[in-house]
């Protein structure tokens, strides 16, 4: 019995899933220029992703010395897809467009190929900058992925079943945020960690001159960016069937509930950007193995044996 | 199942398997390693194993990008811009694989295999699980502890400084001595 | 597709990495020989599984144990190669033929 959504949805969910990215750029834009002192009126912040996306399309790509462009051209690509991928198991209201057994093992696959995305691209460019941006990334995906992955498998537990939908439904009476907080806030920073987003932009950020995007311009820059914009997108809406009860609640449709909750999580990660400054790896490394993995391990844990101890499994 | 989707995916990983050996760029050998994991992990899941075949496509990428990372820390060629051979002893290593290649192929062309014995349980994830924590307790336990002292042995090898360089001959200092200040402060 | 093309596909993996395993002088290049026979190993594994035994587990099992395999020969060799590095600055296994150092 499968809640799968037609197959025309698969044409349908990369343009809902961009119309979303639209919003939220435009509005991290507003929230960049209230933050520097100089507020965007929302007409012009709303224009912004339209005029970025068409100045990037016609302009001029960049091609460097012995650079490898076949990995560059793959690695950028890798990631939108990705992205892309990983948003097929999420429920849009209350059925996915792909409803797998295993959907959240799916979702944390391919969102790993951002990894070989970001690292293939700053590769590529035969930059020494970009290369290094191209390693933070990895290091950054080593320390974000163990807490990652213990949040899920502890939506999963409270579940018992690796399927989103029942992850959904197992949320009907009481969310899953209230009883696995620990694991929602690891999920909410590895989701914006694996975008290299706000606090953890250090693989594209200033002091690498643009880190893994060094080299990128024209259409280059576009697919990348949009394939950032896209993974922080599916990511934070992963947040939602797995933690924040998916489509439930009164009055709305489900579909309306799961748009409102997408956007606050898009929200509270957009205002994390511009409240807190990027942090350098060797403090995430740090914490990340030292405090996440033992907090999202005991967290599990915990889960485990109030799940054991109401008769489940 | 679909006869040209194994013949696709068979003939991916063996290429691209094979290829490993032959590019010049170091980058390129390892994301061509990626293709031929990805390519079995295509079959296996044609197989009906889904949480298997998925959990060796997320395990694959992460080490194949964390080996590009060893390969180019490591290798004097990372891009293949200069043309040069790595191998050695080529012949006899030929001789040895088509050896081993036709020993194998023949014998699995050539042995009589038993009947199916059954058919596949319904939720292959569950059972999995079942069986390794209470018939196969055993593996579940070695592969822990195999896991476990792998991660110690490892950070043991690797690691240039130990704690004693790090928090003095008595361990009290009050924090470590590291070149990269870490976030928690030990 | 029966459990013949499986086995040989698993052999043809298996004889590439051994070739690998066996021609290349890096460490690295190396281990991505014993890599590839690992992936003919988890086919054959699946194939076996699926051909033979489907309703056990056993298959399963040992397509687990495998992967978990690689993952720690791959961590135990990436160590050694830094240990013998930082040693004698060496990366190839040539020359780390000799015990001394």
């Amino acid at each position: 019995m499968s809640a799968a959504l037609p197959i025309g949805w698969v044409v349908l969910l990369p343009v809902i899933l961009l119309a979303v990215t639209y919003v939220v750029v435009a509005a991290d834009t507003a929230a960049a220029g209230r933050a520097a002192g100089r507020p965007v009126p929302w007409s012009v912040a709303a224009a912004v992703p339209g005029r970025e996306a068409v100045r990037l399309l016609i302009g001029q790509r960049r091609r460097t010395v012995a650079g490898d462009e076949l990995l560059r051209g793959v690695g950028g690509a890798v990631l939108p897809i990705a992205a892309l991928l990983a948003a097929a198991v999420l429920p849009l209201g209350s059925r996915p467009v792909a409803d797998l057994a295993t959907g959240v093992v799916w979702f944390n696959a391919m969102e790993v190929l951002a990894w070989a995305g970001v690292w293939l691209v700053g590769w590529g460019a035969n930059s020494t900058l970009s290369l290094i941006g191209g390693y933070r990334f990895v290091a950054q995906g080593l320390a974000y992925e163990l807490p990652h992955m213990f949040a899920l498998i502890t939506a999963a537990v409270g579940a018992q079943s690796l399927r989103v939908v029942d992850v959904v439904d197992a949320q009907q009476g009481l969310w899953f945020v209230v009883i696995m907080p620990v694991a929602f806030l690891a999920f909410l920073l590895s989701a914006a960690a694996m975008a290299f987003w706000g606090p953890f932009d250090s693989p594209v950020g200033r002091d690498v001159a643009g880190g893994a995007a060094a080299e990128l311009a024209g259409v280059d820059r576009l697919v990348f960016a949009t394939g950032r914009w896209l993974l922080l997108v599916a990511s934070a809406a992963m947040a939602v069937p797995l933690f924040l009860g998916g489509g439930h609640g009164p009055w709305l449709p489900a579909w309306a509930w799961v748009l409102v909750k997408t956007l606050a999580v898009l929200g509270a990660l957009v205002a994390l950007r511009h409240r807190v400054p990027t942090i350098r790896m060797e403090r995430w490394t740090e914490f990340s193995w030292v405090v996440l993995v033992p907090a999202t391990i005991a967290q599990a844990l915990v889960v485990t044996l109030v799940v054991l101890g109401e008769g489940g499994i | 199942m679909s006869t040209t989707l194994f013949v696709l995916l068979s003939a991916t990983a063996v290429v691209a398997g094979a290829l490993v050996f032959r590019v010049d760029s170091m980058a390129r050998a390892t994301f061509l390693l990626l293709v031929s994991f990805l390519a079995v992990a295509g079959l296996v899941l044609m197989t009906g194993l889904h949480y298997l075949g998925l959990v060796i496509v997320l395990m694959m990428i992460i080490e194949m990008v964390v080996m590009a990372v060893f390969m180019i820390m490591y290798m004097m060629n990372p891009a293949g811009l200069v043309p040069m051979s790595m191998f050695h002893n080529t012949r006899g290593a030929a001789l040895i694989s088509a050896a081993v290649f036709v020993a194998l192929a023949s014998g699995a062309l050539l042995v009589d295999w038993p009947a199916r014995g059954g058919a596949a349980a319904p939720d292959l994830t569950s059972v999995l699980g079942e069986a390794l924590m209470s018939g196969q307790m055993l593996t579940m336990m070695t592969l822990g502890v195999t896991l476990f002292a792998t991660i110690v042995g490892t950070v043991v090898l690797a690691t240039g400084r130990g704690r004693y360089d790090r928090l003095g001959d008595d361990l009290d200092a009050r924090s470590s001595d590291d070149r990269d200040r870490g976030g928690v402060g030990r | 597709m029966n459990l013949q093309a499986f086995l040989v596909v698993a052999s043809a993996l298996l004889a590439v990495g051994l070739f690998g395993a066996l021609t290349q002088q890096s460490i690295v290049m190396l281990m991505m020989g014993l890599e590839l026979m690992l992936n003919g190993v988890i086919l054959a594994a699946a194939a076996f599984w699926y051909f033979l035994a489907p309703a056990g587990t056993e298959g399963q099992v040992l397509i687990v144990v495998v992967v978990t395999a690689m993952a720690i020969e791959m961590a135990a060799g990436f160590a050694v190669t830094t240990a013998i590095y930082r040693a004698k600055r060496i990366d190839t296994t040539d020359d780390a033929a000799e015990l001394r150092g």
